[in-house]
């Protein structure tokens, strides 16, 4: 072949190999990069509904009493997850700009002591960038003696910026048990009760 | 790489192994296409007796044969099969034995590599059928694996099938190298790449979105096997991942591999119609750019696989916009192909009949497509056999129908005999007529409200469903008749000359048939 006349020149088979085996470890790296790409996204946007996970502060806007939006609380545990968990109203109407408070309320009907996480999404999703939450049972791991109960307190407001169209948002909570990967300092609060 | 390839000759030529390890050990880029090509059969037929045992099942509401757990082992394997273990490789296949031919080089660039890349397919698909026999059986979270079904509640078998997959995308990404290297460094003094067969171009292409996304799909099973054994949380919501996350990074590499099994069967499609209709193909130039278009559009419309997922109404809108851009392309190639036969002095040799058939079926599947990017309407049919309809007239109608009028297109090349015609034509008619039976009827039970992937529906859906697996069993049967023209072709049959096409045209017609073990040693002259 290489006696053979060539029309143009070529780059050799190395240099092709490399730079395709180097696309390939690229797009392999580029599959894990597209986790912390969609949650960037994602808290940008709002687009999965996700809340923030941390506290917002306080609301110093102007309370818009033109409007009322329906704010509507769902529970649901997750799999295996035995504790009784619903919301103190179903819905609960508000301007926005106005401070409310929410209460959880939850019970653990096992024999053993056990860690709980909340997991918060609004539905539409584009609605989770005007939920402002300045305190949330939800940024933290709850511990929760066996048989005890508890009331667990949500404070939030909506931004006066929130969309016109949007008259009512669901903010839905997933509880999850998380015993086993509870944090130390959770497992310490719980300790001396026993 | 000249160096390559001439110890390989050397090799060959002096203590050639004979038996097995002929097969085992070759390098010869022949060889190699047939062992992609009988594997891609044998694998047809094993993922379609899957589909079998689906047919029976749901030829009567109830459950009648089997137990849903294998029912949905069957429905995932089975797709598994025929994508990674039919379709691409029956593709790989055509690339080993016809690219280096058509561009005049002696072989692949890369022989040893092809050799490996062919050899480890067998073991990636041991592994994933002898998962079925696993205690708790094998996977059964359907071909597109969606956490928290492929992680939280996923058996025991879902660690063999994260390593055949893995197994299944090495051997791949080894295929596109070679196939790349091949087509930047062996052409032929004066074949220019505007001068290349469309086979060719569309293969080059195919070859960069495998380059592009198995990589990916690489590190979705990756992800899927640490949630599920080493306690990651990429798609649990618990341990703050997102399970929709899992979608959107599946069909990431989904999408474009749909394209991956269509682009090649445009390359065969664009060299069968000009030879049967003695005309050249119309606007050659404008089929490469669609060919790239398509390519490149094809990584903006995964989420059309995910409208109901609770997108907002931008991104629903963005997707559904690009997905029926992607048709613009797709319709160049159509109306290239007609613009074609349009006035062509055609004849119907079994190649061109399956052509025909594939521009059709093809275009009916690419209607139902769009009809599945309206967002407000894919609400309804998405997850219904409205879906099944669709990608299953692309996918059988389309990409199996190409790869085997490519077979009938080449056969006398590679055996050196002619086929029986009159076999091949009850082969394709029986194909064609139980093809429609099988999926047509599908459409309907889709829009009429039918779940996928479940092993028993409501009563007022018996009747589609009869007809359906009636179809589905006549199918199945037909492809016994292209075993057996494949055999007899390669037995026995009549001399077939260097050119047995008359309008054929492309280099590898100017070598004997069959064609010699080595061809274009010294490289043939295009001008
Ligand atoms: C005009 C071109 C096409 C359009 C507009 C289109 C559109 C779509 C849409 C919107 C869906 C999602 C439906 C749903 O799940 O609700 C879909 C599914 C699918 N399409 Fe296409 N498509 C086109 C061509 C193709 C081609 C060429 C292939 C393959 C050769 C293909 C293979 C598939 C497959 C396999 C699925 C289903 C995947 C699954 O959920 O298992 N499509 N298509
Ligand atoms: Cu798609």
């Amino acid at each position: 072949m290489s006696e053979a006349p060539q029309t143009e020149p070529r780059p050799d088979n190395g240099r092709i190999i490399r730079r395709l085996l180097l696309t390939v470890a690229g797009m392999f790296a580029f599959g894990f990069a597209l986790v912390p790409l969609y949650e960037a996204f994602c808290d940008l946007t709002g687009f999965n509904g996700r809340t923030r996970n941390e506290a917002a502060a306080v609301s110093t806007h102007q309370v818009d009493t033109s409007r009322t939006v329906n704010v509507q609380f769902i529970t649901r545990n997750a799999q295996g997850m035995p504790w009784d968990f619903k919301a103190e109203m179903n819905s609960v109407r508000v301007h926005p700009g106005e401070t409310r408070v929410v209460n959880f309320l939850a019970s653990n009907p096992t024999g053993s002591n056990m860690v709980a996480q909340a997991i918060p999404s609004v539905a539409p999703g584009e609605a989770a960038l005007y939920l402002n939450k300045t305190e949330c049972f939800c940024f933290n791991q709850q511990p929760l003696q066996a048989g005890a109960d508890t009331a667990m307190p949500m404070q939030f407001y909506l931004d006066p910026d929130i969309p016109e169209h949007i008259h009512t948002l669901t903010l839905s909570y997933t509880l999850y048990d998380m015993t086993a990967n509870a944090t130390p300092d959770v497992l310490a609060q719980m300790a001396p009760a026993n | 790489m000249s160096t390559v390839v001439g110890e390989m000759d050397h090799h060959d030529h002096h203590h050639a192994p004979t038996g097995i390890s002929r097969w085992l050990f070759t390098t010869n880029h022949k060889d190699i296409g047939s062992l992609y090509l009988w594997f891609s059969f044998i694998m047809f037929l094993v993922g379609g007796s899957m589909a079998m045992v689906i047919r029976a099942e749901l030829f009567q509401p109830g459950l009648q044969l089997v137990d849903p757990h294998f029912f949905n082992q069957m429905t995932t394997v089975h797709g598994l099969i025929m994508v990674f273990g039919a379709v691409m490789p029956a593709f790989t296949g055509l690339a080993n034995w016809m690219i280096p031919m058509m561009i005049g080089a002696p072989d692949m660039a890369l022989p040893r590599m092809n050799n490996w890349s062919f050899w480890i397919l067998p073991f990636a698909f041991a592994i994933l059928l002898a998962s079925l026999f696993m205690e708790g059986g094998g996977p059964a979270f359907g071909w597109t694996f969606y956490a928290p079904l492929s992680t939280t509640y996923s058996g025991d078998s879902t660690a063999l099938f994260v390593f055949s997959v893995h197994i299944m995308g090495i051997s791949s990404i080894m295929g596109a190298i070679n196939v790349i290297v091949t087509i930047m460094n062996m052409r032929a003094p004066g074949m220019t790449y505007m001068k290349m067969p469309l086979f060719v171009w569309t293969w080059f292409i195919t070859a960069f979105l495998l380059i592009a996304v198995m990589p990916v799909l690489a590190g979705a099973v990756t992800m899927v096997l640490t949630d599920k054994y080493f306690g990651t949380s990429f798609f649990d919501a618990a341990g703050g991942g997102d399970p929709v996350m899992f979608q959107h990074i599946f069909w990431f590499f989904g999408h474009p591999e749909v394209y991956i099994m269509i682009l090649p069967s445009f390359g065969i499609i664009s060299a069968i119609i000009p030879a049967f209709s003695r005309k050249k193909l119309f606007g050659y130039a404008s089929m490469v750019y669609a060919t790239a278009a398509i390519a490149g559009l094809s990584f903006l419309v995964w989420a059309h696989h995910m409208f109901t997922t609770g997108m907002p109404v931008a991104a629903e809108l963005f997707f559904m916009y690009c997905t029926m851009l992607i048709s613009v392309p797709t319709g160049v190639k159509v109306f290239n192909w007609v613009a074609t036969m349009w006035r062509g002095s055609m004849t119907f040799e079994v190649p061109m009949l399956f052509a025909l058939a594939f521009v059709i079926l093809f275009t009916i599947g690419g209607f139902s497509g769009l009809m599945l990017a309206i967002t407000p309407i894919d609400f309804q049919y998405h997850d219904t056999y409205f879906v099944v309809a669709h990608f299953h007239y692309v996918l059988v109608s389309g990409a199996i129908f190409s790869i085997m009028a490519a077979a009938y297109y080449w056969l006398p090349k590679w055996t050196g005999h002619m086929y029986d015609t009159t076999l091949a034509r009850w082969h394709f008619w029986t194909s064609l007529i139980s093809v429609n039976v099988l999926f047509f009827p599908m459409h309907f039970a889709g829009l009429a409200g039918m779940p996928r992937r479940i092993p028993d529906y409501a009563v007022q859906f018996a009747d589609i469903n009869q007809i359906v697996s009636i179809g589905g069993f006549a199918f199945g049967l037909s492809q016994l008749i292209f075993l057996w023209v494949v055999i007899k072709c390669v037995r026995t049959g009549e001399k077939a000359p260097a050119k047995p096409w008359e309008g054929a045209e492309g280099l590898e017609w100017t070598v004997p048939s069959p064609a010699p073990y080595h061809t274009f040693e010294t490289p043939p002259k295009v001008d």
